[in-house]
């Protein structure tokens, strides 16, 4: 039964890849590398289970912590600010305009 | 006694697995960020819970038990938060909801 709940959560973790290498917006992106971080913490526990090492559960957790840390960095990076709004090109030429 | 407490068990693992799968052809099937938002973020802490309190019954009274209650408590908190701030960082970064042909929001309807 071990087995069953881990290809389930594998074929999940394989349709949440295909959404974040085809997702259109940078947020189904991030969307779906966060919910593939989650899967990835039950992975982990219900592997340890499998193979009857409980040790496992330690790596979960601390793979939750860094998983929830890592997204609220990735969203403080592209908050409050379309993505790709202003090149580093447009700066230099808002700053040197070319008919000076 | 044994056998009751494993056929809860593995009663809530399937569960988990077929909501973390309905989750995951969400996101993989609806038109929209905000839907694709809605199906994963509802499914997936409810998979979570479902399929750490089907381990937690197969665990027993012992130390992996407090750790998979910590990773569930750790989860509750942190999933709908996670949800939150994808959702206030997109509205943020002007995405908009589909509209339906009326011309109304999709929720409205």
């Amino acid at each position: 039964m071990f087995i069953a709940a881990a290809v389930s959560i594998l074929v999940v973790m394989a349709l949440a890849l295909v959404r974040a290498l085809a997702g259109p917006t940078l947020y189904d992106r991030v969307l779906a590398v966060n919910l593939f971080g989650t899967k990835t913490v039950l992975l982990i526990s219900v592997l340890g289970f499998l193979t009857g090492r409980p040790d496992f559960l330690d790596i979960a957790l601390v793979y939750a912590l860094i998983n929830f840390i890592s997204l609220i960095a990735v969203l403080r990076f592209f908050d409050f600010k379309p993505f790709r709004s202003i090149t580093s090109t447009q700066i230099i030429l808002k700053e040197h305009p070319p008919d000076e | 006694m044994n056998d009751l407490l494993d056929m809860v068990s593995w009663i809530c693992l399937l569960a988990g697995s077929f909501f973390a799968i309905s989750g995951g052809i969400g996101i993989l099937r609806f038109p929209d960020f905000f839907t694709r938002m809605h199906a994963t973020g509802v499914t997936d802490t409810l998979s979570a819970g479902l399929i750490l309190v089907g381990l937690m019954f197969q665990a027993g009274w012992s130390a992996p038990l407090l750790k998979l209650v910590l990773i569930l408590a750790f989860l509750l908190l942190t999933s709908p938060t996670a949800t939150h701030a994808i959702a206030k960082a997109a509205l943020h970064g002007k995405q908009v909801p589909v509209l339906n042909p009326a011309g109304e929001l999709s929720s409205k309807s």
